[in-house]
């Protein structure tokens, strides 16, 4: 197939990148290396447009709607007949869209952070960095098989964590790397036992074949394979719901999402990137490409995907009314909004009109990456021009700033859902989908999206508006590196919504024609209005309007403030009962057996010194009685139990 | 003839290397021969009897069934083989500065050759002489630290305690020859009916295997021994001693003692979630780089036994699997261990920022951590996944989540080391190590071992079917 070096170049460019400044970071230049890691990954984003246009307009579809294609297959490691794994390259609609959309962002990342580091030590490891991480999303987003993917998954992992440690003189970082990568991991852990739980069960790991395997129902195999069998479910239903674990993590559903905010300590186009619009949607991105399977074989846990999302979702919004770091009200908001994808999923159904939800989903990943990499990019325009990230450091700044004054308020109205910005189009499906499934669903969806309408516009108002912090303190906006993806990106922005989405990607690959219904769309902007209206009033101009506000509503503003107390929570739950419960008698072990031992060492170097009869220390004979007593014990254990 | 020129074939590993001992003899009477060119002839002799260890083989009985070949027994053979010439390789400069360099050889070789005797042994008398020859010279080669007192201390205790450890399996040898009338492995796997005797006879050797393999509460003496011995001992005992009776064990147990298996799969899940434990909990409060790879060993032993466990091909294929990476994975971390040493850099925090002063060595360190942590891609990941794989063939799945939860733990210590070579700042005695040509050549190997066994799709398969 022609085709196949085009896709294989998109990732492959991006690691060369990675490799050739990884090589030679101590002699290349700052700047050298970020024309060279532009230059791979330009061409790369351009090859991926190519590619799109390709596959979505001219070979990419046929009668049946669009097709799957593998477009590489190398045979890797064989268990059995059935059970192998292959290294693949998956060409469907989601995955071409997932190419796109992570390497015109990265691109755009890239040309930012030439200027936004300018300055700082290190820049060839930083765009080695992203180089890996790019490739690592890209391989992701391409796997045809769920060990590839579980490869890549940690790949990603691997390089969002050098990522947010990159600023590692800062303890905060270094804590914020750890802290990611071990929630994530742990995570993970319930993804690779679901893989084996799945790989053992369907006796398949690659995602075509499961799919097809797992969603023939009147198949008898099938039948006995979705019988109950573990704790009232079957292990397909524990396998899913393991995969989806390993989502949540990655995707930063509660409870797992504490990492999200703390990552906000690496750079700001690395927030932009990884945790704004590629690997945070890797949970949303896995999800659907299960999707057939989880409709069919296992919809209870789509009901849960629908509870953990919207509950997410609101959880979040409310948060990030609350906070006063800029970047940590973007992060609160994109776990929001990933609540949002998650929940569309799960409220969507296999095929046909069903599908809406699968596909309002998806429409929102695309439209979110850009108009929230762009409110990133922006946030990061305002800290390089005040050095802060505190609100109070900020106000009054749209004369200072006026590129991104203006596409930050774009971007604003995109998420809020005002038309006819993206975000209005993609989330108008998200609510349709969800109003004709729950009414309890739709409630809180609408709920939320007046929510996120309010901190959105208190945290514009607050940087753009409001009272200046002080006079002429900090500068203007970066160069046009720094303005020129802004722009790209607020053209996006405006734009994205017009794709008739329902065409191209789609639950079961054929067209699906979606409509606008004005009178459905009246009530959610109006929510989103008032959201808009009771921010400017609150926080347009300084006033003690907001703090009554919250005095009046002391307890749930303290909670939300501090987030609810999850970090306290865990933090309880691994010093409290860990550290006492495990720790402790760890510590105990360690003190008294094991520095015992040590003591007892150092003790017998010095009794040598004098006598010969030191080594006789008393510790090898003691060493001698551990020995046969375990050897005694395990020997009775033995005759009794089996004589 | 054609029976002598069989036997050569099938015994080539062992006498090739009591040729290399026995020319190692030869010249020490001889006038003194410089360090260095000894060591290069010996280094090179090493690497042809390597790679003669990994030629093809068919089952053979040899002796009255005292010793015994087969392809998997040659391909473990080649494995600890270069597990050696590695060694030669990363200590050399060690070597070449001690004053006693061909004793120290033949003496490693001497063991070596045990190990050899020990994996093909066909009888429990000769593996019992076997893991004696093989035992011995190392508590003689823990003790080359001539100035220091704990070297001698380690050895010491070493002796002391592999006599307890070799005193009770001989017990339990005669028990099982006075339960069974026989001590030839193929007859005595057909007289195991799990009678008390037997039983008691069976946990004595098994003490054997699990002193040897520093399984949980056995492995007391390992903190003395390595801590006290120089560090190529301590990388002696911690990759090729270990991996030598890993082998050994696996076998015998898939094969000899499988009749027992009711009896003792409860035990090795004990000892094994007690290793994997107590391992980690060694592991992670360790400071001194020597001790915290030593001790990471321990944990990783108790993984080992998961898979042994699962007692079935996949266990023995795995086995051998695994000690293959973590040969690869073990040696260069200890490689780069004993660069830094030379430049008195024992300690992790003496690690800081290793990746802008040394970043060869801090990459070729993170990946052997991370290949020994189980990250994949490094080939450790797939030694773990096949190990547990095994192990998981008997549905125990409390036991593996804990496998599993052990996994994460020792990420913590692993990671413990790259994070201070990569994100702390470095410290004020930093700066370029020297790094010798041959120590160079041994760490691009084990770097080169790492990542081709983890990509290579035919390696693990190729193992499987060495198995009978």
């Amino acid at each position: 197939m022609p085709q196949t070096a085009l896709i294989l170049l998109i990732p492959l460019l991006p690691l060369l990148g990675f490799l050739i400044l990884g090589l030679f970071s101590r002699r290349i230049s700052g700047p050298l290396s970020s024309g060279i890691a532009t230059s791979f990954i330009a061409l790369s984003a351009g090859l991926a447009i190519l590619l799109a246009h390709g596959y979505f307009f001219e070979w990419g579809s046929d009668a049946a709607g669009f097709r799957q294609i593998r477009a590489l297959d190398i045979p890797w490691l064989i268990f059995d007949r059935d059970l192998r794994i292959d290294m693949g390259a998956l060409v469907d609609p989601i995955s071409v869209m997932m190419l796109l959309v992570v390497s015109v962002v990265s691109l755009m990342v890239h040309v930012y952070s030439s200027s936004y580091l300018k300055g700082e030590a290190r820049i060839p490891v930083y765009y080695a960095f992203l180089g890996l991480f790019t490739f690592s999303m890209m391989g992701l987003v391409l796997s045809a098989n769920l060990f590839q993917i579980y490869i890549f998954w940690e790949l990603v992992g691997v390089s969002s964590f050098l990522l947010i440690g990159y600023y590692y003189q800062k303890p905060s970082a270094v804590a914020a790397a750890k802290k990611a990568f071990i929630v994530t991991r742990f995570a993970d852990l319930g993804f690779l036992i679901g893989i084996l739980v799945l790989g053992y069960e369907a006796r398949s790991l690659d995602f075509l074949t499961l799919i097809e395997r797992l969603t023939a129902v009147d198949d008898p195999d099938f039948q006995a394979l979705i019988a109950p069998s573990f704790l009232g479910c079957s292990a397909i239903t524990w396998g899913l719901a393991l995969v989806f674990m390993g989502g949540m993590g990655k995707s930063a559903m509660f409870p797992l999402h504490i990492w999200l905010p703390d990552a906000m300590e690496g750079p700001t186009p690395v927030s932009a990137l990884i945790h704004a619009a590629t690997m945070v949607v890797a949970g949303v991105f896995l999800l659907a490409r299960l999707f057939p399977v989880y409709a069919i074989a296992a919809p209870d846990i789509l009901n849960w995907i629908t509870g953990i999302g919207v509950f997410s979702a609101m959880f979040a919004a409310i948060i990030a009314t609350t906070q006063t770091d800029i970047k940590r009200v973007l992060a609160y908001s994109t776990m929001s909004q990933i609540g949002f994808m998650m929940f569309s999923l799960g409220v969507s159904g296999q095929g046909g009109e069903a599908g809406l939800g699968y596909m309002a989903s998806q429409f929102h990943l695309f439209t979110h990456a850009f108009f929230k990499a762009l409110l990133f990019l922006g946030a990061g325009s305002v800290i390089h021009a005040v050095h802060s990230n505190e609100m109070v450091d900020m106000g009054g700044l749209r004369k200072q700033l006026p590129v991104t004054h203006l596409t930050f308020l774009i971007a604003c109205l995109a998420i809020a859902g005002i038309p006819p910005f993206s975000g209005f189009f993609s989330k108008e499906e998200i609510l349709m989908a969800a109003s004709q499934r729950s009414p309890w669903v739709f409630g809180a969806a609408l709920f939320t999206s007046g929510l996120t309408a309010f901190y959105m516009f208190r945290l514009y108002f607050r940087i753009f508006w409001n009272r200046p912090a002080g006079e002429g303190h900090g500068h203007g906006e970066g160069g046009a590196a720094m303005v020129l993806p802004l722009t790209i990106l607020a053209a996006a922005t405006v734009l994205s919504g017009f794709i008739p989405f329902g065409h191209f990607v789609t639950s079961d690959l054929k067209p699906l024609e979606t409509h606008l219904h004005p009178a459905f769309s009246i009530a959610p902007v109006m929510i989103a209005v008032l959201g808009i209206l009771l921010a400017a009033r609150f926080h347009k101009n300084a006033s003690d309007r907001a703090e009554r506000f919250a005095a009046s509503l002391r307890g749930l503003y303290t909670a939300a403030k501090h987030r609810f107390y999850i970090d306290e929570v865990y933090l309880f739950i691994t010093r409290r009962i860990l550290f006492n419960g495990i720790g402790r008698p760890a510590a105990w072990f360690d003190r008294q057996v094991v520095d015992g031992l040590i003591n007892g060492a150092g003790t017998a170097t010095l009794a040598l010194s004098h006598k010969i009869r030191g080594l006789q220390s008393g510790k090898v004979q003691q060493y001698a009685l551990i020995f046969l007593v375990a050897v005694i014990l395990l020997a009775l254990a033995a005759i009794s139990r089996w004589t | 003839m054609e029976d002598i020129m069989d036997l050569i074939y099938a015994m080539r590993a062992e006498l090739m290397v009591t040729a290399i001992l026995f020319l190692l003899l030869i010249l020490k009477l001889g006038r003194d021969m410089a360090h260095d060119r000894l060591l290069s002839i010996v280094q090179l002799l090493l690497l042809v009897s390597a790679a003669v260890s990994f030629l093809p083989e068919t089952d053979g009985r040899y002796f009255g069934g005292m010793f015994l070949t087969g392809g998997l027994a040659g391909f473990q053979k080649g494995v600890l083989a270069t597990a050696v010439w590695l060694i030669s390789l990363l200590f050399s400069d060690w070597l070449k500065k001690s004053a006693h360099m061909t004793e120290f050889l033949v003496l490693m070789l001497s063991s070596l050759v045990g190990m050899y005797f020990m994996i093909s042994a066909g009888h429990l008398l000769m593996f019992y002489l076997s893991l004696e020859l093989a035992t011995i010279p190392v508590a003689a080669i823990a003790a080359f630290d001539l100035g220091r007192r704990s070297s001698s201390e380690g050895a010491m205790k070493l002796i002391l305690s592999s006599g307890l450890s070799s005193g009770v399996p001989l017990f339990g040898i005669s028990l099982m020859y006075g339960a069974t009338g026989t001590l030839e492995f193929s007859v005595l796997s057909q007289r195991l009916d799990g009678s008390g005797l037997q039983i008691t006879a069976f946990v004595f050797l098994l003490s054997a295997f699990a002193f040897k393999l520093s399984v949980v509460p056995y492995h007391l003496w390992t903190a003395d021994v390595y801590e006290g011995s120089p560090l190529p001992v301590t990388a002696y005992l911690s990759v090729v001693s270990k991996g030598a009776v890993a082998f050994v064990f696996t076998s015998l147990m898939y094969r000899i003692f499988a009749p027992l298996q009711h009896i003792w799969y409860d035990m090795v899940v004990v000892l094994s979630v007690a290793t994997m434990v107590v391992g980690n909990l060694f592991a992670l409060r360790q400071d001194v780089l020597k001790r915290f790879l030593a001790f990471s060993s321990i944990a990783q032993m108790g993984f080992i036994l998961v898979a042994v466990s699962g007692q079935s091909v996949a266990s023995v294929a795995s086995v051998t699997f695994f000690i293959t990476v973590y040969m690869f994975s073990n040696l260069a971390a200890f490689g780069v261990a004993a660069v830094l040493e030379g430049k008195g850099w024992q300690r992790i925090p003496d690690l800081k920022g290793l990746s802008k002063s040394n970043p060869i060595l801090a990459w070729t360190m993170a990946l052997g951590l991370f290949s020994l942590a189980g990250i994949p891609p490094a080939a450790g990941f797939f030694g773990k996944l096949f190990l547990i794989g095994a192990g998981a063939e008997k549905g125990n799945w409390v036991f593996i989540t804990i496998a599993g939860l052990n996994m994460i733990v020792s990420l913590f210590y692993y990671l413990k080391v790259v994070r201070a070579m990569f994100m702390d700042a470095p410290g004020e005695t930093a700066g370029p190590a020297y790094v010798p040509a041959s120590v160079r050549f041994g760490l691009i190997v084990c770097a080169a071992g790492i990542i081709l066994t983890g990509v290579l799709p035919w390696v693990y398969r190729d193992i499987s079917s060495l198995i009978p």
